[in-house]
């Protein structure tokens, strides 16, 4: 289970993340939807300390991630955690098999003699076969993220955290990564924290829809009452997504 | 005296950080060389990387300017006192004490250097350093210890060729130009220089890769924007490095002569 409890990061005199609480439990898909440059980002990068909080309390599994911890332990409490960045982030210097194994080296005792069992597994799994020897140059926008979740999950992380993990995709590979978090969950049992601004993926998905907005959570809601809520903003943000998307689809007719 | 102290401010406040960060870098490398094991491929492969890519361009211009250095000198001393004097002692001692050393590592500050801070910026705004931290390692252990390593064990190989490759430009030129006996070159060269000389300039270029390596990598680590970003780190990265380079000379020459290093 992580428990946030009254994060606050500011960038010089900005406020991005004013106070924000919540708890997501074991085995929930929790999705943050926001506009850009809202802080989404910021706030899942608070919680595996990529980006250091001015203050409040991130506790994971009952134990404190931002109080005082050297590199080791900082590195030890990381390995609960997957992370699919943006745009996949894969080593430019290493190929896909090397990648998705990359994390098997550092985060697992395993045996290198089983490393490469174990990535094809894992490429398997989300849809990619006869990929291990491409250079990351050679693959699409799709495939990317999906070699990215590949080495999210090669260590079988507690916890996956997404962000914007449909960003730049057409709809059929948008549909394609939705159904594979899907997926990761029910054959994983992970729990999944999702940046998106992507409607149609956080109501697919989702067990809960927080708004990220002015650096607050509005409360964290079902996706059904979160489509009904009575939230100003939270009402248009729904509805320019919906007219946004419109607009798209009658432009490409 | 408002405005005075705020330039003061303006200049010193990005210098003071600058160094607070480097600290806290090679502070980083130290840790990890110690607690973690050795990434011996990547050593091997920067090494490699660094010495192939120089390689060429190190012996070109040390070769060329040993040349360049015998006809000066074999024509000065002619004017002077009507014969090529002391060209092997002058081409060896500049050569080997200092512009092998400077030469070679202005030239792999360019090169490798550049390299270095392009592909760390680059991990940076592409997020690949925020990745290497969630996959149980961080930039300092997979990717600073290994080139500071390349860097220290290239540079001072690369000054030898450039030693070398210098001597024997001098050695060309006063031969087939001045018409210098080959024996009186040789000579010349090996009566007045001893071991120390040639360790005056091998242990500068120790310090040089060092200068290199952590510039580099700051400039790198500090990239910010996108391809911009990277271009600009990349342009401060070699002109820092070069600047700091030949200032380090005078102060590293210095000391060495002052512990009788000469």
């Amino acid at each position: 289970m992580i428990e946030i409890r009254n994060l606050v990061k500011k960038y010089q005199d900005k406020i991005i993340l004013n106070g924000i609480s919540a708890d997501i439990s074991e085995g929930e898909i929790f999705s943050i939807m926001g506009p850009s440059g809202s802080g989404k980002s910021t706030f899942i990068k608070c919680l595996v300390k990529l980006v250091v909080p001015d203050s409040g309390q991130i506790i994971v599994d009952g134990k404190d991630v931002l109080g005082d911890k050297n590199e080791f332990e900082l590195a030890q409490m990381r390995r609960n955690f997957g992370y699919l960045f943006q745009d996949g982030a894969l080593f430019d210097s290493l190929n896909v098999m090397e990648n998705v194994c990359f994390g098997l080296k550092y985060l697992t005792d395993i045996n290198p003699s089983k490393y490469e069992k174990i990535a094809k597994e894992k490429l398997s799994l989300v849809g990619l076969k006869d990929v291990s020897s491409l250079r990351v140059s050679e693959l699409s926008g799709g495939m990317k993220k999906r070699v990215s979740l590949a080495r999210a999950i090669v260590s079988e992380p507690k916890y996956i955290l997404y962000d914007e993990p449909t960003t730049g995709l057409d709809p059929v590979n948008s549909e394609k990564i939705s159904e594979l978090i899907l997926d990761m969950q029910a054959k994983l049992d992970i729990t999944s924290i999702v940046v998106t601004h992507d409607l149609k993926l956080a109501f697919t998905i989702s067990d809960r829809i927080a708004m990220l907005h002015g650096g607050k959570f509005d409360l964290p809601e079902s996706p059904g009452k979160f489509r009904k809520s009575a939230d100003p903003f939270v009402k248009k943000f729904i509805d320019d997504s919906i007219c946004h998307e419109m607009k798209d689809s009658n432009g490409k007719k | 005296m408002k405005y005075f102290f705020e330039q003061l401010g303006h200049t010193f406040i990005p210098l003071f950080k600058a160094i607070g960060k480097v600290t806290l870098m090679v502070k980083s490398a130290i840790v990890w060389l110690f607690k973690s094991k050795l990434e011996h491929a990547e050593v091997i492969k920067q090494s490699v990387r660094i010495g192939a890519d120089s390689l060429i361009v190190v012996c070109l211009i040390n070769f060329f300017t040993g040349m360049v250095l015998a006809l000066q000198t074999g024509y000065s001393s002619k004017s002077l006192f009507n014969e090529p004097l002391y060209i092997g002692t002058i081409v060896g001692f500049s050569i080997i004490k200092e512009l092998a050393p400077v030469l070679t590592a202005i030239v792999v500050a360019g090169r490798a250097g550049a390299a270095v801070t392009a592909e760390i910026g680059t991990m940076k705004v592409t997020e690949q350093l925020d990745a290497l931290h969630t996959l149980g390692t961080n930039p300092a252990r997979y990717l600073l210890i290994p080139r500071y390593i390349a860097f220290i064990i290239t540079l001072p190989l690369l000054t030898v060729f450039a030693d070398f490759l210098g001597v024997m430009g001098g050695f060309v030129v006063s031969l087939v130009k001045l018409g210098v006996p080959s024996s009186v070159y040789w000579n010349d060269i090996f009566t007045f220089m001893e071991i120390s000389n040639f360790m005056h300039g091998f242990l500068k270029s120790i310090f040089f890769a060092l200068i290199i390596a952590t510039v580099s990598f700051h400039k790198g680590l500090g990239t910010k924007g996108g391809a911009e970003g990277v271009g600009k780190a990349t342009t401060e990265s070699v002109v820092t490095s070069m600047v700091l380079i030949l200032v380090f000379d005078y102060f590293i020459s210095a000391a060495f002569v002052f512990v009788g290093l000469i």
